[in-house]
């Protein structure tokens, strides 16, 4: 008797000895959003994004009631590696910044996620495309959240493939994002008894895309894949409109998002079709949150501001979980537990740190068809997640054993 | 038929776009060399003026229904009062120093116009519609060719001709020359030399600002859209001879032309082949194709 | 007499200098303990970058918007020496610098046979070429940047990943370009520099080969624009487009005028002043950095046209003080 009674008081003891060791530092949790505040993206991640980490901060704090406190710092990269990494470094030597969120601008992405490896943090990245992130660069601090050039470009080449735009020509930015994109979109499409009749780059940034476009419109091609974004993307379509190359021909937005089609009008993206990992519209839910986030950001979100939200607050009830914010157990119950908020259902952190989730197919409404304002798409299918990533199969990253 | 590897349909067609974007190239860069050839100012404002120019014209449109075809005469006009504004109260006070002093201002003024523009409407954008008389096309057979292109080749070189042939045969031009030239002498005869210096500056804003508006249906209006343009801008400007109004024409088409023919065969490399001439020019005339000293 | 008087001013100068260069000396030794020392060392990078320009601007009288070229350029080719090849910091960094200076015999081979506006614009044009390649070629990994540059160990003894180490590392180059800088600047080529800068005509009269002595004040200042690249490639561990981009060339100009063209720290302190500002407002400020800078350069041109150390300067020695760029 007298030995159990030792036996549970050793192991209780052992137990709050165990309890008192995971307990976060300082009793505060500091998240780094570092975003391009001025810059190229700025309406797609930017301002948003950091209203959306807030609301995620407030949420938490109200719903969850933690033992610790929980800060937020902002920065603006401007899109310049340097600066971003410069930034990192500092937050994470200096200012006890726990991880780095958002991070759009590939080079940046890449950047920050060496250093949080260097520097034991986190990094979340919701903004940055490459697939480079979970294949050659990946680490185990790093999530890649939102979404990635190849589920944006499979999403949107496998539908239009299989629904019967059969040829392709792709008008492709001259640099990194632009091939990749248009590789994986490339693969898709062949793989889905599609033909590519060939493809012109154009160079980055450009402006004027009539020559470019001129010639997609000489190859017979049904399908124009747009392998660029941004201001790229946005003008690209403007001018095949007023080229009378739509609606002859159809255009597939590569990348693109509902800021894009907002700042165009519906009348000069109809029945375009792409591929996002979020839409405001799409359930009860959905609506509630993007309402909330409307008020104070006066813009409806897009995929990349909800994904933040999403991956701020996943990375926050982690920490409460555990009472810890040492890197790697918070990563450990990151991937353990699964991601069921109004972004993604039933999403799960792979260990090349890809979050799979369900990505949407949409094709924008025709003016008539839209009621309110924001009211931009239909939605088409909803890809699941197993099918929307590159599989780990294919995977590139040396944390996957084959 | 094929012309070095594509058919001639292709070909004509690209080298259509090409004039329409070269006489685009050359408005855009008159006022530039307008500014440069009779004031010495180096005028790094211009892609500014030029993005609100284009500003104008949208906010006119959606806020005050003012149409296309008045937003040609509006934009310009704004524009150039504000250029007004800033010649009087900065720019005058720089000319008897070095280049350098008036390039930085201007730059200066550009990045808090583009600063403000960013703020306030974001980078995205703003679409603006081709007005309705212009909407539409022409089929030509090798391509098909929207009536708005075709209308800039013919505002844009219009403007460019009667600009060009009142400063160099009027007698007003005459004046300015003069009056840029030898500030005293003309002072001397009784004109009002700061007021053509001013009124110069304006007129070089104001073309920028009509560029704009031209440019307005075709890119989005967005507040990085001059930052874009400007340095190909100086490129026309430095290889047309920066003291010559029909060296920054001639060089404006024929460089939308080699552009386009580039897009056609390097397209990657469309971006960069202006600079390359601008080298190859500028060692084998030091002065630029139609420059008048070294 | 006058000889009496120009060695009394020169020895003054001379005094000056070498306070001047121990004041420095001492605020760098202990400033990594006071002050984010990434932060310094940044500073120091683009602080040598602006020297480098000063030379050129302030001394030789010659306007280039392709400095980028040789800081980014550089960048790039010691980021492949570090990370592709195994090489050692210390020689990257020479080949990194070396680099430099060839691409700018190459520009100033170019460009030199221009003067004011069309110099500056061939220099614009190079830069823009340059550019362009380092879009094109592999090995920079194009938009996505040159990642993961190990900062290796100095001789193959000294660990210099930790930041204390680096920064010492940093501080030495940077003394040590400085230092050239000055000496260019107080030797007989400088004096012959600043004489072709006030009035070209009369330096060639005077049987000066005035295009080569613009040839090596170029070839100097390209050679440590690269060192200065070269260096910040090894802190931040990358090289981007951003280093080899047209607003690069623009922002070491507003460095170099803010601080003072013409002085010997005022692009020290133009580097401080717009690094930290860069810095400070990140933070703060977010989308408003743009017109806040744009502000800046309105105000140093209208306002402030000596400069930092130039106004300073004037308040303290109204009769030695450098005159800038106000004549060509």
């Amino acid at each position: 008797m007298k030995l159990k009674q030792i036996a549970q008081a050793v192991s209780l003891s052992l137990l709050c000895a165990a309890a008192a060791q995971a307990q976060v530092s300082d009793g505060m949790v500091k998240i780094g959003v570092l975003t391009d505040l001025s810059g190229v993206y700025s309406d797609v991640a930017g301002p948003g994004a950091v209203v959306a980490t807030k609301m995620a901060i407030e949420d938490f704090l109200a719903n969850e009631k933690p033992s610790f406190k929980v800060e937020m710092v902002s920065a603006d990269h401007q899109n310049k590696g340097d600066i971003a990494a410069n930034k990192a470094r500092e937050w994470f030597e200096r200012d006890k910044v726990d991880v780095a969120t958002e991070l759009v601008t590939t080079s940046v992405g890449l950047a920050v996620q060496k250093i949080a490896k260097e520097k034991n943090k986190i990094a979340l990245i919701s903004g940055a495309a490459s697939t480079a992130i979970t294949n050659e660069s990946c680490n185990d601090v790093t999530v890649h959240w939102t979404y990635d050039t190849y589920a944006v470009a499979n999403g949107t080449a496998k539908a239009v493939t299989k629904g019967g735009g059969k040829k392709w020509f792709f008008l492709t930015a001259d640099y990194a994002f632009g091939h990749a994109l248009e590789k994986d979109a490339t693969d898709v499409v062949k793989a889905n008894g599609g033909e590519v009749l060939g493809s012109v780059r154009h160079p980055f940034p450009g402006s004027d895309f009539s020559s470019f476009l001129l010639k997609a419109q000489s190859s017979g091609a049904q399908i124009i894949g747009l392998a660029n974004a941004g201001g790229d993307t946005i003008n690209s379509i403007k001018q095949a409109a007023e080229f009378g190359i739509t609606p002859k021909q159809s255009l597939a937005g590569l990348l693109m998002f509902i800021t894009d089609v907002h700042s165009l009008g519906l009348k000069a993206t109809q029945t375009m079709y792409l591929t996002e990992g979020f839409y405001w519209d799409l359930n009860e839910e959905t609506r509630a949150w993007s309402k909330r986030f409307f008020a104070q950001h006066k813009r409806m979100p897009t995929m990349i501001q909800a994904g933040q939200y999403s991956s701020v607050m996943h990375y926050l009830k982690a920490v409460k979980a555990i009472n810890s914010d040492d890197t790697a157990k918070v990563m450990a119950q990151m991937k353990k537990t699964p991601v069921n908020d109004f972004f993604a259902k039933n999403g799960t952190i792979r260990d090349d740190g890809r979050m799979v989730h369900d990505m949407y197919l949409l094709q924008v409404k025709k003016p008539a068809e839209s009621k309110t304002p924001w009211d931009y798409y239909n939605v088409k299918a909803t890809i699941p997640a197993a099918e929307a990533f590159q599989p780990l199969s294919a995977s590139r990253c040396p944390l996957i054993k084959k | 038929m094929e012309i070095f590897g594509i058919t001639s349909q292709a070909f004509f067609g690209q080298l259509l776009l090409g004039l329409i974007n070269g006489s685009f190239y050359a408005i855009l860069s008159l006022g530039l060399a307008i500014i440069f050839g009779l004031l010495n100012i180096i005028n790094f404002a211009h892609g500014a003026q030029y993005m609100v120019g284009a500003f104008v014209a949208w906010l006119g449109l959606t806020y005050f229904g003012i149409n296309y075809w008045v937003s040609l005469f509006v934009s310009p006009l704004v524009v150039g009062l504000a250029a007004v504004v800033i010649e009087r109260t900065m720019l005058r006070h720089l000319y008897k120093l070095d280049h350098l002093y008036g390039l930085l201002l201007t730059f200066g003024l550009a990045l808090i116009a583009e600063g403000v523009f960013k703020n306030l409407f974001g980078v995205s954008g703003e679409s603006y519609e081709v007005p309705e008389l212009l909407q539409g096309g022409v089929n030509l057979g090798f391509m098909f060719l929207p009536i708005y292109r075709a209308w800039i080749v013919v505002a844009a070189l219009s403007v460019c001709l009667v600009t060009w042939y009142v400063i160099e045969r009027t007698s007003l031009g005459a004046t300015l020359r003069a009056a840029t030239q030898r500030p005293d002498l003309v002072q001397a005869l009784g004109i009002n030399v700061p007021v053509m210096v001013t009124a110069t500056y304006a007129a070089g804003a104001a073309l920028a600002a009509f560029a704009g508006v031209l440019a307005a249906p075709v890119m989005q209006v967005n507040p990085v859209m001059g930052s874009n343009l400007i340095i190909v801008v100086f490129a026309v400007v430095v290889i047309g001879g920066m003291g010559s109004i029909a060296g920054a024409i001639i060089t404006g088409l024929g460089l939308g032309v080699i552009e386009g023919l580039t897009k056609v065969f390097y397209p990657e490399a469309s971006a960069v082949v202006i600079f390359v001439i601008m080298v190859l020019v500028l060692l084998v005339k030091p002065a630029g194709l139609f420059g008048k000293q070294a | 007499m006058t000889s009496v008087v120009l060695s009394t001013s020169a020895a003054a100068a001379q005094r000056r200098t070498l306070m001047v260069f121990a004041a420095l000396i001492m605020v760098g030794a202990i400033a990594p303990f006071v002050m984010y020392p990434t932060f310094l060392m940044k500073v120091l990078c683009f602080a040598l970058f602006a020297c480098a320009f000063n030379l050129l601007l302030g001394f030789a009288g010659l306007l280039s918007f392709g400095h980028a070229a040789f800081f980014g350029g550089s960048a790039y080719i010691t980021g492949y020496l570090c990370r592709d090849l195994g090489v050692t910091p210390e020689l990257s960094l020479l080949a990194g610098a070396a680099f430099g200076g060839a691409l700018g015999a190459v520009f100033g081979w170019v460009a030199i046979r221009r003067a004011g506006i069309y110099f500056a614009m061939i220099t614009l044009g190079l830069a823009q070429l340059v550019f362009f390649l380092a879009m094109q070629f592999k090995f920079t990994g194009g938009e996505d940047g040159m990642q993961g540059i190990p900062r290796g160990k100095l001789f193959g003894l000294i660990d210099m990943s930790d930041n204390i180490a680096m920064y010492y590392f940093v501080f030495a180059v940077f003394l040590a370009g400085f230092w050239l800088i000055n000496r260019t600047i107080h030797s007989p080529f400088g004096q012959i520099l600043k004489a072709i800068r006030d009035n070209e005509p009369r330096a060639t009269s005077l049987g000066y080969d005035v295009a080569r002595y613009k040839l090596l004040a170029f070839v100097i200042s390209a050679t440590l624009a690269g060192l200065a690249g070269a260096m910040k490639s090894l802190v931040f561990q990358l090289a981007s487009l951003a280093d080899v981009h047209w607003h690069t060339s623009g922002q070491v100009v507003l460095m170099t005028l803010m601080g003072g063209l013409g002085t010997i720290l005022g692009p020290v302190a133009g580097a401080l002043t717009i690094v930290g500002l860069e810095d400070l407002l990140a933070d703060k400020v977010g989308s408003w950095v743009t017109v806040i800078m744009g502000a800046m350069f309105v105000l140093c041109v209208m306002l402030f046209r000596r400069g930092v150390v130039g106004e300073i300067g004037a308040l303290f020695n109204k009769s030695t003080a450098q005159p800038g760029a106000g004549q060509h």
